[in-house]
């Protein structure tokens, strides 16, 4: 198996919307190439034909009607309770900037 | 102070009779949180109001028929409690107090049941010893030393050191049965659509199961009855039809489960399980799973992929902190998850991880057709020292080789204490059947404790 690298691992955090510091990095990068290398082994397994299983109830297609119920909605205070809002609407990180050349 | 009893059935009789009152039995669990939680580090939160508010509600009705009324339960913190904060254990949580309750927690509720307080886990359920939680380890109340096994550390504690008559657990890939395996206590891991997940909240979405935590078979049984059951919140729940347990059950040991790693008082103590259940008449075979040494592998790829994406949700907006709040096991499982996800690695990692699946979801197709039922180790040794495999993620991973199985097939696993070790830790196995084999279980699991004369016990 070819070795972790920095790069790959960076990559990894963005695609996981995290930060990493440099020493969470260092000690990650070792630790996930282990596991990886261990996870490898399957590739021994012959599984040419085999369906993949993604759940095991052989349910499909569980639909419910499209009815609101009150008892199971939250109101917009309740929605709100558990972070900082402002006019009623959740507050999100801006992703714009003002532009330097105004 | 009253002595609490062991049992729903004393319980509820102490409680018929007069012999104590709800009020009283809540007195009890307080004032034995009060003596031990701070040195055992058991529970995060306490509802002792809300304690005491549903005891007296009780003793004011007077008639405690409802089948698990005056029961004193315990949460793990995963489980969503209107109006008591619920942490996951993770400090992106810290002050989360949840709008509405769990299904199980509303069933419970309803039946009669007292919460008492909300248990430490590891954060988010990523475990396998209680150490990742964010608020510190628990301690094992039979040894200080040990850990209580994980993630649900605390709700295996609780009632092991007598601060609750039961409580409800995780199972996603052995987060109840192991700690109730290092704790002595009955573990119940349900079949794959069961219970309802509803307000629980997700590790892994296609292994994750509703656990419970009690001293006898019998408790647990009670529980299921009340736990399971469709409430058209969680699509994977069907109710399941009533089984009849084979009159002349026969049971499998897989020859693959004695492996390098595997305690020589554990596998003694397999050896005494097959001999006890020869002993009433119940024939033992050896039996061949082969992809069991698969099962690891193909668990810590799926497992950590349906994190990285159950966790996408925490970004700090609609609640919580950012997700620069994250401890070191979750950043592991979300990097990994999101590694054998990518793009490049997808087909390699993940797509194979499911294929095998199908292959290990076969070989108990196969032992089913000749089986009622598998004995199986829960753990490979006892209870380890705290400290003792926290350096190596690895190595604790290794620690799930005999519980992530009956998750990966989505069948139900009962954890059943025996004995205790020279050391003095509590040993057990587990009996594992097919999906909605529960009262199977149940009796096979009854039968084996009458024969060994099985009383519970606390550690204090």
């Amino acid at each position: 198996m070819a070795k972790l690298t920095k790069k790959q691992v960076l990559h990894v955090a963005e695609l996981s919307n995290l930060t990493l510091t440099d020493s969470e990095i260092k000690k990650l990068t070792p630790q996930l190439d282990k596991i990886i290398d261990f996870v490898a082994k399957l590739s021994e397994v012959d599984t040419d034909g085999v369906e993949p299983t993604s759940q095991t109830t052989g349910l499909t297609n569980i639909l419910k009607e499209d009815i609101v119920k009150s008892d199971e909605s939250l109101s917009q205070d309740e929605a709100l309770s558990a972070t900082d809002d402002q006019n009623g609407y959740f507050k999100v990180p801006s992703i714009l900037t003002n532009r330097s050349d105004d | 102070m009253i002595n609490t009893p062991l049992t729903i059935k004393e319980t509820q009789d102490g409680l018929k009779s007069k012999k104590f009152s709800a009020v009283e039995l809540v007195d009890s669990y307080l004032a034995q949180i009060k003596k031990y939680n701070s040195e055992y580090n058991i529970f995060l939160t306490v509802t002792e109001e809300l304690a005491y508010k549903k005891a007296k509600e009780l003793d004011q009705i007077g008639n405690f028929s409802g089948p698990l009324s005056g029961v004193v339960t315990a949460y793990k913190d995963i489980f969503l409690t209107k109006g008591v904060r619920t942490t996951a254990a993770s400090k992106i949580l810290d002050n989360y107090i949840p709008q509405y309750s769990a299904t199980t927690v509303k069933k419970i509720e309803q039946a009669g049941g007292i919460i008492i307080g909300k248990t430490n886990c590891d954060a988010f359920a990523h475990g396998a010893s209680g150490e990742n939680s964010d608020y510190g380890a628990t301690f094992n109340p039979w040894n200080k030393e040990y850990v209580t096994g994980g993630s649900s550390s605390g709700s295996a504690g609780a009632v092991s050191a007598n601060m609750s008559l039961v409580s409800l657990g995780s199972d996603t890939g052995g987060s109840t049965r192991q700690p109730a395996n290092f704790c002595n206590l009955v573990g119940l891991k349900p079949t794959y659509g069961a219970i309802s997940r509803y307000g629980v909240i997700a590790m892994s979405s296609s292994l994750d199961t509703v656990g419970s935590l009690a001293h006898t078979v019998d408790d647990i049984e009670i529980m299921y009855d009340v736990l399971k059951g469709e409430d058209g919140l969680d699509g994977n729940v069907v109710n399941p039809k009533p089984q009849t347990l084979n009159p002349k059950p026969r049971l499998g040991i897989a020859k693959e489960y004695f492996i390098e790693g595997l305690d020589s008082e554990v596998e003694k103590m397999i050896d005494s399980v097959k001999k006890t259940y020869e002993k009433i008449g119940i024939e033992v075979v050896e039996l061949s799973l082969p992809h069991t040494k698969y099962m690891v592998p193909v668990y810590y790829i799926v497992m950590p992929a349906e994190v990285s994406s159950n966790l996408g949700k925490f970004d700090g907006i609609r609640y919580g902190n950012d997700r620069s709040a994250f401890g070191e096991e979750a950043k592991r499982r979300i990097m990994l998850g999101s590694y054998v996800l990518s793009a490049g690695y997808y087909d390699a990692y993940f797509e194979k991880a499911m294929k095998v699946r199908t292959k290990i979801v076969g070989d108990f197709n196969e032992a089913f057709k000749t089986v009622d039922a598998i004995i199986s180790p829960v753990s490979p040794t006892p209870a380890f020292k705290l400290g003792e495999n926290t350096n190596d993620p690895l190595k604790m991973y290794l620690e799930d080789v005999y519980t992530t199985t009956a998750n990966l097939v989505g069948i139900p696993a009962l954890a059943l204490p025996s004995t205790f070790s020279k050391s003095g830790l509590p040993i057990g196995f587990q009996l594992m059947g097919p999906r909605f084999s529960e009262y199977n279980l149940f009796e096979l699991g009854k039968k084996y404790h009458k024969e060994i004369d099985y009383k519970p016990k606390t550690a204090f």
